[in-house]
């Protein structure tokens, strides 16, 4: 089983480095959309500085929801995610796999991006700890929940849409923990309050969602 | 889609189902293979329903779908080695050895190295017909196994079932094409006729 969602997870990767492209797009939208911000409202950093946590926690949100209309879609089309639903394998496993990839292509260069574009939203040097942790724990279940949310719209033709709409509402909570730990950062306050939350958070995701993940899947290869 | 269908196939025997296009012939292999529940009936493995079996059942049967599942960035073998370590059925030594034999076997030697992008129909059809050799399954279910084909590739494939069922596995193959095996080992299974 462990073999199984290693070698899943190795070919998602090996995959991604074939076409570097796919996973450079949803990083260069996040850093687009970011930077819109000081252009389109004020160059003054004092303002900028308050928005900074909104602006940095709904643009990684947007940036990992669009790679995710793609991620079981493409196994679906050539046939490989049928050769995974008849692996004997268990398909949560292969699921929870497939996430992980997704997160070390999007979730992971996101929070390593979003220090250097804090810069531009004029956040301090101080908070850059406590934007990595948090970003880190919320694309974690950012990637599980919209992998749910992909799973669901596989049979979906241009199902783009509608997996924002089935997945942004069950992202709430985690952008809420996440905007407020950036802000206490910024703010120089401890945030180990919001970080917990963030936590536990992921662990519920990465616990309950390749279980529906892989529920999802059998329903939609009917 | 059919009603009424009862059959039964044994180890060493093949079942070949004929019928017009949307007989249900993909539905009925699909059924087989646990991707369709049937709205009434059941399949049996060995006596038991093979739903309550799921993951073990799966095992026991590779299912080969119309379209050869590869993935077309990755090379022959790439998608071999995948195959391989998802179903985990062979020993990490015994992978490039297995993998290189079942190439040799199914003509397609040279292509491994090849992206599969780069490939043909019947090219990746070969690569397919490797990744089933490569299986220890002992039940094959074949989507039309023969499609786009040529000859050799054809032959390859009635040399491939001859040897599963000598070695008392079971194929049930959905085809129009002659398997070439004696009819009392290959019955046919006609779908489609109300009558």
């Amino acid at each position: 089983m462990i073999g199984a969602a290693l070698a899943v997870l190795a070919r998602d990767l090996r995959l991604a480095l074939r076409r570097p492209g796919q996973v450079l797009q949803p990083l260069a939208f996040f850093a687009v959309v970011t930077v819109l911000f000081p252009l389109g409202y004020t160059p003054e950093l004092d303002k900028l500085r308050q928005i900074a946590p909104g602006v940095l926690w709904v643009a990684a949100l947007l940036a990992s929801l669009l790679s995710l209309e793609s991620l079981f879609r493409e196994d679906a089309q050539d046939g490989t995610l049928e050769q995974m639903l008849l692996a004997g394998q268990p398909l949560a496993a292969l699921a929870l796999a497939k996430t992980a990839a997704h997160w070390l292509l999007t979730g992971l260069p996101l929070t390593l991006m979003a220090p250097v574009l804090g810069i531009a939203l004029g956040v301090p040097g101080s908070a850059m700890p406590g934007i990595l942790s948090s970003l880190a724990l919320g694309t974690v279940t950012l990637s599980l929940v919209g992998a749910v949310g992909a799973a669901l719209t596989l049979g979906v033709r241009r199902g783009g849409v509608l997996l924002g709409l089935l997945t942004l509402p069950l992202t709430v909570p985690t952008l809420v923990f996440g905007a407020r730990a950036t802000e206490l950062a910024i703010a120089g306050e401890g945030l180990s309050g919001a970080l917990y939350l963030l936590a536990a958070l992921a662990v519920f995701a990465v616990t309950l969602a390749p279980l529906a993940v892989a529920a999802a899947l059998r329903i939609g290869s009917e | 889609m059919f009603a009424g269908l009862r059959f039964a196939v044994s180890g060493g025997h093949c079942l070949q189902v004929v019928g017009d296009n949307g007989a249900g012939k993909t539905t009925l292999l699909r059924t087989l293979a646990g991707l369709l529940e049937p709205d009434e009936g059941e399949v049996r493995w060995n006596g038991q329903r093979v739903h309550t079996r799921g993951l073990e059942f799966q095992r026991e049967f590779v299912y080969l779908g119309h379209q050869p599942p590869l993935k077309d960035d990755l090379t022959g073998r790439e998608n071999l080695r995948f195959g391989l370590a998802l179903r985990g059925s062979l020993p990490a030594s015994d992978v490039e050895p297995a993998i290189d034999s079942a190439l040799v076997e199914v003509g397609a030697a040279a292509l491994g190295d090849r992206l599969v992008r780069s490939l043909s129909t019947g090219q990746r059809r070969r690569i397919a017909l490797a990744a089933l050799r490569l299986t220890p399954a002992r039940i094959w279910l074949l989507d039309e196994p023969v499609t786009n084909l040529d000859a050799a590739g054809q032959a390859v494939v009635a040399s491939m079932v001859a040897a599963q069922l000598d070695t008392g596995g079971v194929v049930v193959a959905a085809t129009h094409q002659d398997l070439g095996l004696a009819p009392e080992r290959c019955p046919r299974l006609l779908l489609g006729r109300r009558s």
